[in-house]
């Protein structure tokens, strides 16, 4: 075609059928796979929607708010697990803010090229080890020698093994590293003008960072600390392994004692239940699910917010 | 500034005099407290990390003194802390990755190709962004109730219900969003310009794609990928949801390929869980070796994906 003598025609810039219909053809392709999130996410709402209907039309509103998440004997008290998860969540929250945020900052601000990439591999490491890992360190590890010892000074006896705050220990080591990978990369993304122009008035590092880069970068640390918190709230197997709450148990805001948290009732319902497809104790495992689903999505829209706040200013 | 005398070294010795004028005091305790801290916090996520490995490690010795590493790496689940071994848990792992590779990693690159290369600025594009960010935030436990109604209920003549095939759709489907974003991120990283190449000799969009921006891609893909599947190995609460089994069975050493995927199974963080809550003593050494296995491999995993990023890593 282009070989022919004399000026280009349109005919020679028109694209061969045979490519332009494989082009069509994976374009579809291609579109398809990437509309299938939105499937899934049906699915997702699907499921969750229609059993837990079945078990709000089964329960009355007292067997909600009864005092105690014990599915068994038909009592499936909703703030039992709120409070299971709040206590955990926060003690989590408590361990993985300050120390996230430290070694973003070290990471970002302080530490020489060389030495940050020697220093981030390790961090992802620790990203790495399982959940269910840490749900047996926190029980063997953490609840004899960290908690027990605080816990019996606190409030002279001995804390139970399993307890909510071995677990919420072990969901903060667990979230540490992403809270600190989301906040670097939000200092990270601080132009290096606005550094500059505070070294340039005389300002230290330290009030370089404190008073300048840090307010720069809030909204992606924010960001980081929502994310965060959605990750513990949906934490399962430590919470499972280490806080002791298969089976059931009462409303408990005791750090020291075993609490019942969301994902431990679903897991237990799930393996405990003689694996039965009816019934509210069955209904009960998709309802709680359906919370859990609610609240991770909130808190994640919530994060996105400010993350495009601050592409907003520019800074990403 | 090698001792010479060029502008750079004088520059640093005004900036020192300078620095020293400003500053007044010769140590400035604020910023070494704060810089402590700094230090302080990455220490102790590094000290969590060494303590984990190190308290399983020892733990796990007797298992190693007295069975040996092939004997607990090839043994099947048991009742019996004697006999037991995670040779089950091995199999079912590696039967559900590569279900997952099979299924979330061509889904998953083909989407990310669509939302890098094709998709227009619109509305619907970005909601299928939106939709996939969130998705990625649902909890995992959450797509086991998506696994159980769906693979194990509603497709049980297609799955067989309980079976490995329903784990394997479960763990791809909460694969796929994490493995769209981590290809759509490599993509993203090639610049316009290559492309811009390959248009201005007269590919088609397709052609651009496969000749130029998934070559230049493939070593970021390939690592994001390979964490992905990593992190998929440790997951554990949405196998419980959808029939992983979380006590010993026996499959007849006559089972063939058929019955091993339509039989009960189990995975080796299942496993893990399931001995964790076992109160017998001879389980802590057993539930820290398979600890041990899972986690040498998880790092492993984690160690090739690193190599490849060092390795192919490429600046533009």
């Amino acid at each position: 075609m282009a070989s022919q003598q004399g000026p280009i025609r349109v005919e020679d810039l028109r694209v061969d059928p045979r490519r332009a219909r494989t082009q069509n053809i994976l374009r579809r392709l291609f579109f398809v796979s990437a509309a299938l999130a939105v499937l899934i996410t049906v699915g997702i709402i699907w499921a969750l929607l229609w059993d837990s209907l079945t078990f709000i039309t089964n329960v009355t509103l007292e067997q909600l708010f009864d005092g105690a998440w014990l599915p068994r004997s038909n009592r499936y008290d909703i703030p039992t697990l709120l409070i299971g998860t709040l206590v955990i969540s926060l003690i989590g929250m408590l361990i993985a803010v300050p120390l996230g945020l430290g070694a973003a900052v070290y990471l970002a601000e302080y530490a020489s090229p060389r030495l940050r990439g020697t220093l981030k591999p390790i961090l992802e490491i620790l990203a790495a080890i399982p959940s269910v890992v840490l749900g047996f360190f926190a029980l063997t590890v953490i609840s004899p020698n960290v908690i027990a010892p605080i816990c019996e000074f606190a409030q002279g006896w001995a804390p139970s093994v399993f307890n909510m705050a071995a677990a919420g220990v072990a969901v903060g080591v667990l979230i540490t590293p992403l809270v600190a990978s989301i906040s670097e990369d939000a200092l990270y993304a601080v132009p290096d003008s606005l550094r500059e122009a505070s070294y340039g008035l005389g300002a230290r590092k330290r009030t370089t960072t404190l008073r300048v880069v840090f307010p720069a970068a809030v909204s992606g640390i924010v960001a980081a600390m929502i994310i965060g918190l959605s990750r513990a709230i949906g934490e399962t197997m430590i919470v499972s392994i280490a806080a002791g709450g298969v089976g059931g148990g009462a409303r408990n805001f005791d750090p020291c004692l075993p609490g019942q948290t969301m994902t431990a009732a679903m897991v237990s319902l799930a393996i405990g239940s003689d694996q039965a497809t009816t019934g509210p104790q069955y209904s009960s495992l998709f309802f709680v699910g359906l919370l859990l689903f609610l609240m991770t999505l909130g808190l994640n829209l919530i994060s996105e917010s400010y993350v495009r706040r601050m592409r907003g200013k520019g800074a990403i | 500034m090698s001792g010479s005398l060029g502008t750079l070294g004088g520059q640093d010795v005004v900036q020192e005099q300078v620095r020293r004028a400003l500053e007044g005091r010769a140590v400035d305790w604020r910023s070494r407290v704060f810089e402590g801290f700094l230090v302080f916090s990455l220490l102790v996520s590094f000290f969590f990390l060494l303590w984990l490995l190190v308290s399983q490690i020892v733990a796990s010795m007797p298992v190693w003194q007295e069975r040996g590493l092939i004997d607990f790496i090839t043994s099947p689940t048991n009742s019996n802390p004697d006999k037991a071994g995670v040779g089950q848990g091995i199999f079912g792992s590696i039967v559900l990755m590569f279900i997952v590779s099979l299924l979330a990693l061509p889904i998953g690159v083909a989407a990310a190709i669509y939302l890098e290369e094709y998709a227009p600025d619109n509305l619907v594009s970005r909601t299928l962004n939106t939709v996939i960010r969130n998705l990625a935030g649902v909890p995992a436990v959450v797509y086991g109730i998506l696994g159980l109604s769906f693979f194990v209920l509603a497709a049980e003549p297609i799955t067989g219900g309980r079976t490995i095939i329903s784990g394997g759709l479960t763990l791809a489907v909460l694969v796929l969003p994490i493995a769209i974003i981590v290809t759509a991120e490599a993509l993203r990283s090639v610049p316009a310009s290559i492309r811009e190449a390959g248009f201005g000799v007269g590919a088609t969009r397709w052609e651009v794609i496969r000749s130029h921006v998934l070559p230049y891609a493939a070593p970021g893909i390939l690592t994001g990928v390979i964490l992905t599947m990593a992190r998929a190995f440790g997951e554990t609460a949405p196998l419980l949801l959808v029939g992983a089994v979380a006590g010993s069975f026996s499959l007849p050493s006559s089972a063939t390929v058929v019955d091993r995927l339509s039989g009960p199974y189990t995975s080796l963080p299942t496993i893990i869980f399931n001995w964790s809550v076992l109160p017998q003593q001879g389980f802590r050494a057993l539930t820290a070796a398979a600890i041990v296995v899972l986690l040498v491999i998880i790092l492993l995993i984690n160690a090739v994906a690193i190599y490849l990023r060092n390795r192919y890593a490429r600046k533009w």
